[in-house]
């Protein structure tokens, strides 16, 4: 109980712990919950959001930290296009193994994560660490690098809005364009729809890989520009993997992806508080995560099996 | 001076492939089933954790009966969505991955001396093989090793010779190239393959009872550290077969052992490169292996 009175206080007890908790850790989980829907749209397993996500982060504060004396007009366009560039690259050496080499993304994209985990952790060791090199952190950003926020006195910003505009845009794109209809063509049966449909698989998985990982990338920018202002070697608690939860829950619709991404955000903000109110550690949040997961897979087949039923 | 580096290296690579190995051998029984176990993660980490509370209960042996006992419950719950409410595999496995590391986690951080954190755990120790471990450079990598090293030795013969050999190998193999051909000649596809699982669910507890009694000697949050998803490479590196797997398991322990071999050779690489050299290792040889043509037909599906 007293677990559950620290999960609510952290979640969404106050005004604050929604605008500034829940809607903050939600922010990344919206971008990347993205990311994975629009992968799995088309069929693409893309497990490396993870990694994408920190290719991003550490793009968009080599930005912040290489040219600390730009204005904030151009500094933040910057370090969202040098994120979004960095996770499409390192989904782009996903794609081109796949397409070059036969690699299946779902192992390649695993092993990208942990590569790019030994990258950050060598960046702010190195390269980037803050000039005393105590710390194994990046130093804090000039002024101009950090996102604005949406209200006053409360922590959610810019990247909350990009998220909600990404979203919308995506569902847009998907349902009514010629585009997007190919894009749930391929997801449907890539065989298929090259043949029947005439539509180059081939041009658009990479294109897709490419999408996933720069809107991956992007939570990572808007990580570090707008919350920890600096580059960590944590920089991400496992997003990369929630988001396959978040994308899931929410049948891989973007729009809904919005609404998950708000109800993960709520589970680990309100996990955090439990942690530091009731000594519940945080990590207990992924069986929570794991166990819907689990649930929505059971729910969805049942259904199908009741639809096949209907129709038998 | 070569003595001196290469004899450590060979055996902390052997060391470090022991492991690596049971887990491999564990989902490439599932794929020829035509299941790929990405959960295996999640059975490593459940292997640690009841490898390391079952041992502070009653020593070594107790230890490894509990950590294949903890990686054969979380197979079971991937096995019965995957075989019976018939999920799909890549998601369900990323789900038993996450719920296995959270599970651990929890319960590292709620009860610590549970999982024998502030006591001693029991390990075994290096058994020497007499006159085999003399052999100049390789013999004591290959036979001066804790126990579980030797219980490979005789389980990769056994499963190359059950897989190639016998009925049950046979039929195991037609589940994974075409189940309904299978259940035609009356074998139970749902059957063999929940069984599958379930061997692989042991195999991945014993790689974590490996790595707690045999290695490590203690319990810690997440040390399975991607372990799983290595295996599910070696898998496709050793093209499916048994001594294939065991051969690639031995290039990775190479690739994790390398560290060592750079710090006595006094190589100042910064140490995130040995970090990230087994996963770069991995997409460069499955690029050069190109393509997928040994894998069963009906895998992941």
């Amino acid at each position: 109980m007293e677990a559950f009175i620290a999960f609510w206080d952290g979640a969404a007890g106050s005004s604050y712990a929604f605008w500034s908790a829940t809607l903050v850790r939600a922010t990344p989980l919206l971008l990347v919950g993205l990311a994975v829907a629009v992968a799995f749209r088309a069929g693409v397993l893309n497990i490396g959001a993870e990694g994408q996500l920190i290719l991003g982060a550490i793009a968009a504060s080599s930005v912040a930290l290489a040219i600390p004396a730009l204005p904030a007009m151009v500094m933040i366009p910057a370090m969202i296009a040098a994120g979004a560039v960095g996770g499409a690259v390192w989904a782009g050496i996903a794609a081109w193994l796949r397409h070059r080499f036969g690699v299946l993304e779902v192992i390649s994209t695993i092993m990208l994560n942990f590569v790019a985990a030994a990258l950050v952790s060598w960046m702010v060791r190195g390269p980037l660490q803050e000039p005393t090199k105590v710390y194994p952190m990046s130093v804090s950003f000039s002024e101009a690098a950090r996102w604005p926020f949406l209200l006053d006195g409360q922590r959610t910003h810019l990247g909350l809005a990009l998220g909600v505009v990404a979203a919308l845009l995506m569902w847009f794109v998907l349902t009514q364009s010629a585009a997007g209809f190919r894009v749930r063509a391929v997801g449907a049966g890539a065989s298929a729809a090259e043949s029947a449909g005439g539509v180059n698989t081939r041009a658009l998985t990479w294109r897709v890989f490419v999408v996933s990982g720069a809107l991956a990338g992007l939570a990572g920018a808007s990580e570090v520009g707008g919350v920890t202002w600096a580059l960590y070697e944590g920089i991400s608690p496992g997003y990369g993997y929630t988001a396959i939860a978040v994308a899931l829950l929410a049948r891989l619709d973007p729009r809904g992806v919005v609404l998950t991404a708000v109800f993960f955000g709520a589970l680990e903000a309100g996990g955090a508080s439990m942690q530091r109110n009731a000594g519940v550690p945080a990590v207990a949040v992924q069986i929570i995560t794991a166990t819907t997961l689990l649930a929505v897979l059971a729910l969805a087949r049942w259904r199908a099996l009741r639809a096949e039923d209907v129709l038998g | 001076m070569l003595e001196l580096t290469l004899v450590p290296f060979l055996e902390a690579a052997v060391r470090t492939a022991t492991p690596l190995a049971f887990a491999a051998l564990g989902e490439l029984v599932a794929e020829r089933a035509g299941v790929i176990n990405l959960g295996l993660e999640g059975t490593i980490i459940a292997g640690c954790l009841g490898g390391a509370a079952a041992a502070t209960l009653g020593g070594t042996a107790l230890g490894f009966a509990g950590a294949a006992t903890a990686g054969l419950l979380v197979a079971l719950v991937f096995a019965v969505f995957v075989v019976h409410v018939k999920t799909d595999q890549i998601i369900t496995g990323t789900a038993l991955t996450v719920l296995g590391l959270g599970i651990t986690g929890s319960i590292y951080h709620l009860w610590p001396a549970l999982v024998g954190v502030g006591t001693t755990l029991p390990t075994t120790g290096s058994v020497r093989i007499p006159v085999l471990s003399a052999i100049p450079l390789v013999g004591s990598a290959l036979f001066s090793q804790p126990w579980p090293t030797y219980a490979l030795y005789l389980l990769v013969p056994a499963i190359a010779w059950w897989l190639a050999r016998t009925q049950a190998g046979l039929g195991l193999r037609a589940v994974g190239e075409h189940p309904a051909a299978a259940a035609a000649a009356g074998l139970s596809p749902q059957r063999i393959r929940f069984a599958a699982i379930c061997f692989s669910g042991v195999m991945g507890g014993l790689c974590g009872g490996t790595l707690v009694l045999a290695q490590v000697g203690s319990f810690n949050e997440g040390m399975s550290a991607g372990r799983g998803f290595i295996a599910i490479a070696i898998v496709v590196l050793g093209r499916w077969t048994p001594w294939g797997a065991a051969g690639a398991a031995l290039v990775f322990g190479g690739a994790f052992a390398f560290q060592y071999l750079a710090q006595s050779l006094g190589l100042g690489w910064p140490y995130q490169l040995f970090l990230a050299m087994p996963y770069v290792l991995t997409l460069i040889l499955l690029a050069a292996q190109r393509g997928r043509a040994a894998a069963p037909a009906y895998l992941g599906r």
